[in-house]
C-alpha cells in the first residue's frame, strides 16, 4: 500500500500555487493592526550633510500645514540658514528641556511635553541623535518610537553614514567612524522614505558658497569628508539603499496581491559567531544578506567551556554583538554547548535556517593555525553538506574597538569565570616542590629516580586539584628543574651527564603539564556544574515557596530573599492599583524612580540601569510579566552603576521576574474567585430569603382569598350582610399581597443588582399589559391613551416595564377621586423617549416632587390613603436600570387650565435590529 | 347540575388551599381528587381518568417542571399550574414543557374557573374537529375561506399574521409563550426571534383591536407570551 497521507500535503498545495502563505497573510493582518493606531514615519534620507534633508522636511510640514494638519516642531536644526529658518517662521516649536549635566546646561527634546501636547505631526531632526545622559532614552530614534506608539506622526531626517549595517562601509570609504548610528529596522520600518539627492559636483558648489554648515574644530576631517569621491560612494551608497526598500515595498506588494508563487522558507541566515574580533562586522554583514534575501535571521553564540573561561572584557563585547544583533532584528541565542559545530547545526535544523554565515580570517597572523585545528566551516560542511555556508572575512575589518572593561551590575551567579589565584597560590604551589625535594633528598640512595620523579608529578597534581592552573603550571615547570638539580648527577648543578635523563625531563615535563591543565579544567568544569546547579536548585525552591504563597507580602519577601542570595542585590516589588497605577506612598524609605518604573509597567519592558531607557537611573525596573498582564515591577538597586548584565544574569533575573508575576497573578485569581463566592453566596442566601418570604407569606393570603371565595359558592348562600363582609376581607387579604408583592420588588431592586431580560418591544406592550393588570383598580377613572404610530421600539425589561406603568397608575388612582382622568403619553426627545402619567387629580404637593421617589415616602405625611410609600420607589429603580430618569411636577402652568399631578421618565431609545419580512 | 362531572386531579402541598380548591370545585360541578405529593398525583392522574390537572410548581418532593413531563409522556390532558409572582422563568420552562395555562397565587376562584372552562372548552372543539368559523367582539373569522372582517369590513392580514391568529385561535383562552407561538408559525429555527414576534402582533392589533395599547383579545402576558381571549 501506498502511503496516501503523506502525498496529500502537496497535492493541495499545488492545485493552487498563487494561494499566499495564510501566516504571512495573518502576520501581515497584524502589523497592519499595529499600524494603523501607529502614528505615521516619514524619512527624509540623504547622502550626507548639506543635501537639503531639514529644508525638504519643512517644505513638507508646511504644504502639511496648509492642508489643516497641527504640525508642531519637536527639534529642527537651521545651523544658522536663513532659507530654513524662514520656513520655520509661523510653526509652534515645542520648547526644550533644559538638563543639568556636570554643571553644564544641556537642551533636550522634552518627550514628555511631546506626549502631552499630542500634534499631529511632529518634526524631528536627526533621528539617528543621541540624547543626552539624563534623557529617557539613550537614542533620538527611542524617542520616536514611543511618539509613534501614542499615535504622533513623525517627519525626520537621515543621513545614510547612520544606518547601522553601512557603518563599516561609510567608515572604510571615508575613513571616520560614526558613533551615532540607527537600527535598519526602524529605517525599513518607516512609512516612507523621501531620498533628497543632489549630484556631489553641486554639494561642492554650495560648501564653497558657504552655504553648508561645518563646524570650526572639526574642519580639517570634514574637509576630508567632502571629497569628491566620497560624496559619489555615499550617493551611490544612498540611492542603492533607497531602491532596496523601494524593492522590499515591490515584494510586499506583491505579497498582498498574491502575484508570485514561489515564496522561500528555507532561505533563513544563521550567523555564528566566536570570540575572535571582527564580530560586529559579522553581524553588520548577515543583517544586510538578511536583508537582500528579505528572509529572517538568526544570531548564535555557543559558549563551550573553553570559552567560559575567557576574560570578563571580551566576554561583555560578545554581549554588546548580541545586543547589536538584536537590534538589527535577529533573533538571537547564546546556546551552552561542547560541540560547537554540533550545537549549531542542531539550531539551524530547529529553525530551518537554511544558510549558515560564519567569519573567515586569511590574512594576519591570526589565518595560521596548526594541521590538527580544523576550521569551524570545514567541520560544519563535513557535518551537514546540505546548508549552504556563507564566509565572511574578517581579516581586513577595522582595528578591533578596545573593549572597555565592563563590570555586570551584579554579582555573578555562576561566580568568577576562573577560580581565584593569588600570590599565596604560587607561594603554596612553590612550598610543594620544596618539600617534595626535602622529602627524597634523604631517600635519594634507596629510591629509584623514577620514582623520585612519580613524587614531583604527586605535588603538580596537588597544585593543579587545589591550587588551579597557574600554580599548576609553575609547580611542573619548578619540578622539572629541582629534579634536574637535586637528583640527577652531577647534582647541585643543571648540567647533565647522561643525555637519556633529557628525555626523562620531556615527558616529565609533557606529562605535568597535561596533568596540571586536565586538573584544573575539571576542576573549573566541577564549578560551572555546582554553580547551574545551585542556580537551578534556587529556581527550583523559589518556584516551590510562590506556588504556596497566598498574600502580596509573602511573594515580596521570597522574590527579595532569593534576588539578594543570588545577585547580592535587594528587590522591591512595585504593585499597581486597580488602575493599573503605581502606588505613591512608599514603604522603608525607598528612593524609586515611580515615573520609570511606571513606564516599565505601562510598556513591559525593562527600564532604567543597564537598559536603553533611561539607563542613568541607578535602579533598574523589571517587569513582571504574567500572562494575562504585567502584574507589577520589580526595582533592583545594583551595586555598581551602568554596565550589562550578562547572559547568563539575565535570563535568571527574566526567569525570576517571570516567576514572580505568575504567581502574583495566582494571587490576585485567588482574591477575585474568593471575592466572586461570596457574593454569590450571598446572592444565593437573598434568594432563598427572599422567595421563602414570598411562599410564606402568600399561601396563606391563596388560601384567604380562595376560602372567602369558596365560602360565597357553597349551598347556601351567605345573607348579604354576612357576603359584604367576607368580600371585605376578600379585598383586605388581596391589598395586603400587593403590599407584599412591593416590599418584595423593592427588595430585589435595591442594591442595584438588577438584572434586566431586555428585549426589542413596542412601548404599548407594556402598556397595555399594566392597563390589564390594573383593570380592577382603575374602575372609574378613565384612561387615556396618546402613543404616536410611529414611536420606535424600546429595549426594555417587559415584567419591569409592566411594574412601571402598573405602579403608576396604581398611584394616580389611589390619589385622585372617582371620574378622574388619567393621561399615558410619549414623544421622542433626542436620544430618549419620555413618557408622561398625568392626572386631573389634586397634584403633588408643593415641594415634595422629589422626595415621593424616596423608599417609604408619601405625598402627605398622614393620610387615609393606604400603601407604604414603595410604589414611586420601584418606578425610579426599574427605570434608572433601564439608563432612564424619572421626575413629577404638577401641571399648573400648561396652556391649559388644568391641575393634576404628572410622572414623566425617559428610556433611551438605542438601535432597534432592522426587520424583515419571514413569509 | 346540568354540565357532567369532571374529573380534576389537584396536586397542591398546602392544606388550606387544598381545602378550598376541593369545596369551591365541588360547588361547581368538578369532582376533585386531591394529591399532597407530585408522586400521590401522578398516581391519581394515572388511575382517576382526569380531564384536568391543577399542579403548584413548589412542590415538596419534586421538581414542578420534572412533574409535568412526566405527565406529558403518556397524557395531553390540560394542566393548569399554580405558581408564585415574580418567576415569570420558570413559569416559561412549565408552559414549554406542556402545561397549557398558569394562575398566579393569590387568585380568585372565578378566575380559576374561568381558565378552567376556557381549557375544557379546547377540549369540546377538538371534539368538533374544529369550526369554520370563530366570532368575537366584533370580528368574524371564516377558517375555511381564510377571511377575516371586522365590523362587517374586510380586514387584510397578511399571510404571517394570519398563521399567527390561526395559532392562537387553536389556542384561545390560553398561555401560548414567545418559543411556542414562533415555532408554530415560523417553524422551529426562527424560536429566538422574539423580537419579530412582537412587531408583528403589534400590526395585528392595529388591524383588528379597537385601542392597540388597550387591547380587549390579543393580550400581553407580560415575560411569558401572549394569549387571546374570546
Amino acid at each position: 500500500m501506498i502511503p496516501v497521507t503523506g502525498l496529500m500535503f502537496p497535492a493541495i498545495a499545488a492545485l493552487d500555487p498563487t494561494r499566499p502563505d495564510p501566516d504571512a497573510l495573518l502576520a501581515k493582518l497584524a502589523a497592519d493592526e499595529v499600524r494603523a493606531a501607529r502614528g505615521k514615519l516619514k524619512i527624509f534620507f540623504g547622502a550626507s550633510p548639506g543635501v537639503g534633508k531639514t529644508y525638504a522636511m519643512l517644505v513638507a510640514a508646511g504644504q502639511m500645514r496648509a492642508q489643516g494638519v497641527d504640525v508642531v516642531v519637536g527639534v529642527v536644526e537651521t545651523h544658522g540658514r536663513s532659507e530654513t529658518a524662514a520656513l520655520l517662521r509661523g510653526l509652534e516649536m515645542l520648547p526644550p528641556r533644559e538638563i543639568a549635566y556636570k554643571g553644564h546646561l544641556l537642551k533636550e527634546f522634552d518627550l514628555d511635553a511631546a506626549l502631552a501636547r499630542q500634534p499631529g505631526l511632529l518634526l524631528m531632526d536627526e533621528l539617528a541623535h543621541s540624547n543626552a545622559a539624563g534623557s529617557r532614552h539613550p537614542k533620538r530614534w527611542q524617542d520616536v518610537e514611543e511618539l509613534l506608539a501614542a499615535g504622533i506622526d513623525i517627519y525626520t531626517t537621515v543621513n545614510v553614514q547612520h544606518l547601522e549595517t553601512l557603518n563599516d562601509v561609510v567608515s572604510g570609504i571615508t575613513g571616520i567612524k560614526v558613533r551615532e548610528t540607527l537600527p535598519d529596522r526602524v529605517f525599513d520600518l518607516a512609512d516612507e522614505v523621501v531620498l533628497v539627492d543632489l549630484p556631489p559636483d553641486e554639494l561642492l558648489q554650495r560648501l564653497k558658497e558657504g552655504k553648508v554648515f561645518l563646524p570650526q574644530q572639526a574642519e580639517r576631517a570634514i574637509q576630508n569628508f567632502f571629497r569628491k569621491g566620497n560624496l559619489l560612494a555615499l550617493r551611490e551608497l544612498s540611492l542603492r539603499r533607497t531602491a532596496d526598500r523601494v524593492d522590499e515595498e515591490v515584494v510586499a506588494y506583491r505579497r498582498d496581491q498574491s502575484v508570485a508563487a514561489v515564496w522561500p522558507t528555507q532561505n533563513s541566515l544563521l550567523v555564528c559567531i566566536g570570540p575572535e574580533p571582527g564580530g560586529e562586522k559579522l553581524v553588520r554583514n548577515g543583517a544586510r544578506l538578511a536583508a537582500q534575501f528579505d528572509v529572517p535571521w538568526h544570531v548564535i553564540y555557543v559558549e563551550t567551556p573553553e570559552l567560559l573561561r575567557l576574560p570578563e572584557a571580551r566576554r561583555t563585547r560578545l554581549l554588546r554583538i548580541h545586543k547589536l544583533a538584536a537590534e538589527l532584528g535577529a533573533k538571537t541565542a547564546i546556546l551552552p554547548g561542547e560541540d560547537a559545530a554540533r550545537v549549531a547545526l542542531t539550531y539551524a535544523r530547529e529553525h530551518n535556517l537554511g544558510k549558515i554565515v560564519l567569519g573567515r580570517r586569511s590574512v594576519g597572523w591570526r589565518a595560521y593555525r596548526f594541521p590538527w585545528q580544523r576550521r569551524f566551516s570545514t567541520r560544519l560542511g563535513a557535518l551537514a553538506p546540505d546548508i549552504d555556508l556563507i564566509l565572511v572575512e574578517l581579516g581586513g575589518a577595522a582595528r578591533e574597538e578596545t573593549a572597555q572593561a565592563v563590570k555586570t551590575p551584579f554579582a555573578n551567579p555562576i561566580g568568577k569565570a576562573g577560580g581565584r589565584t593569588g600570590w599565596r597560590q604560587y607561594g603554596l604551589a612553590l612550598a610543594a616542590v620544596i618539600a617534595v625535594t626535602l622529602f627524597a633528598t634523604p631517600l635519594h640512595d634507596i629510591l629509584e629516580l623514577a620514582n623520585i620523579v612519580m613524587l614531583f608529578l604527586l605535588a603538580v597534581l596537588f597544585a593543579a586539584f587545589k591550587l588551579g592552573r597557574g600554580p599548576a603550571l609553575l609547580a611542573s615547570f619548578l619540578s622539572v628543574a629541582a629534579f634536574d638539580f637535586f637528583f640527577v648527577s652531577p647534582r647541585l648543578t643543571f648540567a647533565v651527564h647522561d643525555a637519556q635523563y633529557l628525555v626523562t625531563f620531556a615527558v616529565m615535563l609533557a606529562v605535568a603539564l597535561t596533568i596540571a591543565h586536565l586538573t584544573a579544567s575539571l576542576g573549573f568544569q566541577a564549578r560551572v556544574a555546582a554553580s547551574r546547579e545551585r542556580r537551578m536548585r534556587a529556581l527550583y525552591e523559589m518556584a516551590r515557596e510562590l506556588s504556596s504563597a497566598l498574600v502580596l507580602e509573602q511573594i515580596d519577601e521570597i522574590g527579595d530573599r532569593f534576588v539578594s542570595s543570588t545577585f547580592g542585590v535587594h528587590a522591591h516589588l512595585l504593585l499597581p492599583d486597580a488602575q493599573g497605577k503605581l502606588p505613591v506612598n512608599l514603604a522603608r524609605g525607598e528612593v524609586f524612580d515611580l515615573g520609570i518604573a511606571q513606564w516599565a509597567l505601562d510598556h513591559g519592558q525593562a527600564a532604567g540601569c543597564g537598559t536603553d531607557t533611561l539607563p542613568a537611573s541607578p535602579v533598574l525596573y523589571v517587569p513582571l510579566k504574567a500572562t494575562m498582564r504585567v502584574r507589577g515591577v520589580m526595582a533592583i538597586a545594583p551595586r555598581q552603576e551602568g554596565g550589562l548584565l550578562n547572559p547568563e544574569q539575565q535570563r535568571l533575573l527574566d526567569t525570576f521576574a517571570a516567576l514572580i508575576g505568575i504567581a502574583l497573578e495566582r494571587v490576585h485569581y485567588i482574591a477575585v474567585a474568593q471575592e466572586a463566592l461570596v457574593s454569590m453566596e450571598s446572592e444565593r442566601l437573598r434568594n432563598g430569603l427572599l422567595s421563602s418570604i414570598s411562599h410564606d407569606l402568600r399561601t396563606p393570603l391563596t388560601a384567604l382569598v380562595g376560602l372567602i371565595d369558596a365560602m360565597m359558592l357553597i349551598e347556601p348562600k351567605l345573607p348579604p350582610p354576612h357576603q359584604e363582609l367576607a368580600t371585605a376581607i376578600r379585598d383586605q387579604a388581596l391589598r395586603t399581597n400587593a403590599q407584599v408583592n412591593k416590599l418584595l420588588d423593592m427588595a430585589r431592586l435595591q442594591d442595584g443588582k438588577v438584572i434586566l431580560r431586555r428585549e426589542w418591544q413596542p412601548l404599548e406592550d407594556a402598556v397595555g399589559a399594566a392597563l390589564q393588570a390594573c383593570t380592577t383598580l382603575l374602575e372609574g377613572h378613565t384612561v387615556r391613551i396618546d402613543l404616536p404610530g410611529d414611536l420606535p421600539e424600546l429595549e426594555l425589561d417587559a415584567v419591569l416595564m409592566e411594574r412601571v406603568f402598573s405602579n403608576l397608575l396604581e398611584n394616580a388612582a389611589k390619589y385622585t377621586p372617582r371620574g378622574s382622568v388619567i393621561e399615558i403619553a410619549a414623544r421622542v426627545t433626542g436620544a430618549d423617549i419620555e413618557v408622561s402619567v398625568c392626572d386631573n387629580g389634586p397634584g403633588l404637593p408643593p415641594g415634595r416632587e422629589q422626595v415621593i421617589f424616596e423608599k417609604f415616602a408619601r405625598g402627605q405625611e398622614e393620610s387615609p390613603i393606604v400603601g407604604v410609600g414603595l410604589g414611586l420607589a420601584i418606578v425610579r429603580a426599574i427605570v434608572v436600570a433601564h439608563g432612564g430618569r424619572v421626575w413629577a411636577r404638577n401641571r399648573a402652568g400648561d396652556r391649559h387650565p388644568q391641575v393634576g399631578a404628572c410622572f414623566l421618565f425617559t428610556l433611551p431609545r438605542g438601535q432597534p435590529p432592522a426587520i424583515k419580512e419571514l413569509a | 347540575m346540568s354540565e357532567p362531572v369532571v374529573n380534576l386531579v389537584l396536586i397542591e402541598d398546602d392544606k388550606e388551599i387544598r381545602r378550598f380548591l376541593h369545596s369551591a370545585l365541588g360547588a361547581s360541578g368538578f369532582q376533585v381528587w386531591p394529591a399532597e405529593t407530585a408522586e400521590r398525583g401522578l398516581i391519581e392522574a394515572a388511575t382517576r381518568q382526569p380531564e384536568l390537572i391543577i399542579l403548584d410548581l413548589g412542590l415538596p418532593d419534586r421538581d414542578g417542571l420534572d412533574v409535568i413531563r412526566d405527565l406529558r409522556a403518556w397524557t395531553p390532558i390540560p394542566i393548569l399550574i399554580l405558581s408564585a409572582r415574580g418567576e415569570e422563568a420558570q413559569k416559561v420552562a412549565a408552559l414549554d414543557a406542556g402545561a397549557d395555562d398558569y394562575l398566579t397565587k393569590p387568585f380568585g376562584v372565578p378566575e380559576l374557573l374561568a381558565r378552567l372552562r376556557a381549557l375544557l372548552r379546547r377540549v369540546v372543539r377538538i371534539e368538533d374537529g374544529g369550526k369554520a368559523l370563530v366570532e368575537f367582539g366584533d370580528l368574524h373569522i371564516d377558517l375555511v375561506h381564510r377571511t377575516v372582517t371586522r365590523a362587517g369590513q374586510a380586514v387584510h392580514l397578511t399571510p404571517i399574521e394570519y398563521r399567527m391568529l390561526t395559532v392562537l385561535l387553536t389556542h384561545a383562552g390560553r398561555v401560548l409563550t414567545h418559543r411556542q407561538l414562533l415555532k408554530e408559525v415560523w417553524g422551529p429555527s426562527h424560536v429566538d426571534r422574539i423580537h419579530y414576534l412582537r412587531v408583528f402582533m403589534a400590526g395585528l392589533r392595529r388591524k383588528l383591536e379597537d385601542e392597540p395599547a388597550r387591547p380587549q383579545h390579543l393580550l400581553t402576558v407580560s415575560g411569558v407570551g401572549y394569549r387571546l381571549e374570546i
